[in-house]
């Protein structure tokens, strides 16, 4: 707890934070759920589509000598997942979605190489190195050395007779053009020749026309990416690894490549540079980082209107990374979420939140019926199946049901028994906010005394907006927390996509998190300054005129 | 008139000779109608409303198509019994796959290794092609704009290597891949022939995307054209 607090912010606080240690315990803890999860001996083996893999039979040749060392990494690190025989068929796939890669068939989604092609031994690298953001696969730079990696690919080659004496050489790609603002133009304008937007969506958030009916090749259900979260780019997110992915494709998966498209002179390369550098500009320059505490800033005036009002975008957005629930039955393996966007303003009296999310569908939405029923054949069943139809989407805040001076939260999921949680539950059909008390997941009691929360909600091009506006002060604060200037307070979210399957118990959820609500700056801190320059002065003042008095004093002496 | 003789008996053995190899030309393969009985099963339905320059150009996934008892989209093909030798080289001209009203055109389509498979775009809608063999490398390209034409060839033969549309998702087709020239697809009739094939006794399959593949043993005269008719049902 030595280090806590440091971002309470403002000696005004009477109570501080413990966010960190509580973020670090949740992640461990989710961490270790997602470790034991494959464990039980009720786990089926991942569903995949009936015909094997043919083709040419693995393993003809004996390894090479680093292939054999290959093996002993793979054993112990990758076989887990991807299975004895490479084929993405290990103990723990049923619960990954995407499910981990089946190297049998040679296909591999980040290459330099053509569609179709082989990937070279750099490429099969980067992926070791770099993980696949957004997927189950984590990076292995800091964790083996680079001769295992290495060895690595040696050995995930073995898996398909497909590499026997091939020499797959890079696309040869020019240089990117410069930025500028035209360029963009032109970039958005090619966007719409190549109908990025029948999968990716008019805003880029993966949820165009074609999306609730994407299927990898295993025939699984696979999301549009989200343009707008560049940090979650399988094949990274700058400008070059996003005209690289468009010149390859993503095979495995429906993104075609489109250097055909160049050749047939439907587009010009540079107009395919345009349409990278214009995915990149749909997201923030940086990758954003979680801070643990939200600042709820003190306005002056009126708070903003509803979710669509322009006051919102001068507020400071803080970035909520969401993980699937696995740790209490049903557990959620494919959370559709990945993060929530929150901004928080108060005037002395009110507290205004805004919550935005890439959410593909407004659920229920009959157009997502076929996803649904693709996500029931592709998550494990130990839990029970998915409800047969949408539910609503869902955005959850949770805060302590009562408040204390040391800042004691209640479990992070939902809390319990003998700490319970307050709760304001939104979801989009009906719209509608419930206030109410909650004693552990999918136990809720809705408060008595009425509504206190006031909301407004928005559906826009495949991202939620909701406003929730609410007193500081509670009506009853033993039902519900008061907040108040120069008082921080826990705070934690969870979300859910009525579409994905998604409902009360599988979802995505945060840690704690703190959201501190401004003071006013009393007026002493404009008037201390002012008056200390002052005396600073007038002592200045005081010191050189006596010093020169006592310097004139002395020449006039010297003189006479 | 000793050379008279041996001058028309010369004209007669090499006349007997070119008749013989004339005969060696003659039609020489498999002719046939592929049948379905009984009540075909219901195709799927698919619903384009998404796609305004497509809809209403189907309202199920032609699947199975029947008309008058003959069964369309079925791949013929010799699957054993050529001799050494018996497969020439690939056919230069592409074998064409269209895809017009946001359907394959035709359904199922058969290459030889090697040979050019064209894939044309007649909608004025991108789409994407992706191929999902086991033994060929895959691809998966895109066409977004009418008039667009991609060649793609095959290295090794397959059947059937699924073809698949992402942006429609109703939209497959069967492409096949074979190392021999000595193959076919019925049309809306039903009918079938596969020609130039060496006098012998072959194994010849009809393979059905939901129905399935039958065998039937046939045998090639030296002149003429074996028959085999094939009769499918629901299964």
């Amino acid at each position: 707890m030595t280090e806590t607090g440091r971002r309470g912010g403002g000696s005004g606080n009477r109570s501080r934070p413990r966010g960190a240690v509580s973020i670090r315990v949740a992640t461990a803890g989710a961490c270790v759920a997602l470790l034991l999860a494959p464990m039980p001996p009720t786990v089926p083996p991942a569903r995949r589509p009936a015909t094997p893999p043919t083709g040419p039979s693995p393993q003809q040749s004996p390894l090479s000598e680093s292939a054999q060392r290959g093996k002993v990494v793979y054993d112990k690190w990758c076989l887990e997942c991807h299975g004895e025989t490479g084929a993405g068929d290990g103990a723990a796939a049923a619960f990954m979605l995407p499910r981990p890669r089946d190297f049998t068939g040679a296909v591999y989604q980040i290459r330099t190489t053509a569609s179709g092609e082989l990937p070279t031994d750099a490429d099969i690298r980067r992926v070791i190195d770099n993980g696949m953001p957004g997927t189950a696969m984590p990076a292995w730079s800091g964790k083996l050395s680079e001769t295992e990696r290495n060895d690595l690919v040696a050995y995930l080659k073995s898996f398909s007779t497909f590499f026997e004496g091939a020499a797959p050489t890079p696309l040869e790609i020019g240089s990117e053009p410069g930025r500028s603002a035209d360029g963009l133009a032109e970039g958005r304008a090619t966007y719409e020749t190549l109908e990025c937007f029948k999968c990716h969506g008019d805003a880029g958030r993966g949820d165009g026309p074609s999306a609730p009916t994407l299927r990898d090749d295993w025939d699984m259900p696979i999301r549009a990416a989200d343009l707008t979260s560049s940090w979650t780019f399988n094949g990274g997110s700058g400008v070059e690894d996003i005209y690289r992915r468009l010149r390859t494709g993503l095979d495995g998966t429906p993104m075609p490549s489109f250097s055909d498209v160049i050749e047939a002179g439907v587009i010009t390369d540079a107009q395919l540079w345009r349409v990278a550098q214009y995915v990149r500009s749909l997201s923030p320059e940086r990758p954003p980082a979680p801070r643990e505490v939200i600042r709820a800033h003190l306005v002056s005036g009126s708070l903003p209107a509803g979710p669509a009002d322009s006051a919102w975008n001068g507020v400071e957005k803080y970035y909520i990374p969401l993980v699937g629930q696995i740790i209490q039955k049903p557990r959620w393996f494919a959370p559709a979420v990945e993060a929530v966007w929150v901004q928080a303003v108060h005037d002395g009296s009110t507290l205004a939140l805004r919550l935005s999310w890439t959410d593909r569908s407004n659920s229920p939405d009959p157009a997502w019926d076929e996803w649904l029923a693709a996500m029931a054949t592709a998550v494990p069943e130990v839990d029970g199946s998915l409800a047969a139809t949408q539910g609503p989407d869902r955005l959850t805040i949770q805060f302590p049901g009562r408040l204390s001076d040391d800042l004691e939260r209640p479990y992070f999921l939902g809390g319990d028994r003998q700490r319970p949680v307050h709760l304001w539950r939104w979801t989009s059909a009906p719209d509608a906010v419930e206030e109410g008390a909650g004693s552990g997941l999918g136990r809720f009691t809705a408060r008595a005394g009425g509504h206190q929360v006031t909301h407004q909600s928005r559906y826009d091009r495949g991202e939620w907006q909701v406003q929730l506006t609410r007193s500081l002060a509670s009506s009853d604060s033993a039902e519900a927390p008061s907040f108040a200037p120069g008082v921080l307070v826990p705070i934690a979210f969870s979300a859910a996509d009525g579409s994905n399957g998604e409902d009360e118990m599988r979802g995505a959820v945060s840690a704690w998190y703190g959201i501190y609500f401004d003071v006013p700056t009393p007026p002493s801190v404009f008037v201390i300054p002012v008056v200390a320059a002052g005396l600073t002065a007038g002592l200045g003042v005081v010191v050189v005129w006596r010093a020169q008095r006592r310097a004139s004093g002395r020449s006039t002496s010297e003189g006479s | 008139m000793k050379q008279l003789a041996l001058a028309g008996l010369t004209v007669i053995t090499v006349g007997a000779f070119g008749w013989y190899r004339g005969g060696d030309d003659a039609p020489a393969g498999i002719t046939g109608t592929v049948k379905f009985t009984g009540t075909p099963p219901a195709n799927p339905k698919i619903d384009m409303s998404e796609e305004a320059a497509c809809a209403g150009s189907a309202t199920t996934d032609p699947v199975v198509t029947v008309s008058n008892g003959n069964l369309a989209d079925v791949l013929v093909y010799v699957k054993s019994g050529l001799p050494p030798g018996a497969a020439a080289a690939a056919p230069t001209a592409p074998a064409v796959i269209d895809q017009h009203g946001c359907l394959y055109r035709p359904r199922t389509v058969a290459v030889m290794v090697k040979q050019p498979l064209e894939i044309r775009n007649s909608d004025p809608v991108l789409h994407n092609i992706k191929a999902v063999p086991k033994k060929n490398r895959g691809f998966n390209i895109s066409q977004p704009r009418e008039g667009m034409k991609t060649t793609r060839t095959f290295t090794t033969a397959e059947v059937p290597i699924p073809l698949q549309c992402n942006v429609h998702g109703w939209m497959h087709a069967n492409l096949a891949v074979l190392d021999h020239p000595y193959f076919a697809v019925t049309g809306p009739d039903g009918s079938f022939s596969i020609q130039g094939l060496p006098p012998g006794n072959y194994v010849l399959e009809a393979w059905h995307e939901k129905l399935g593949a039958q065998t039937m043993n046939v045998t090639v005269p030296a002149t003429g054209n074996a028959t085999a008719n094939f009769t499918f049902s629901a299964k």
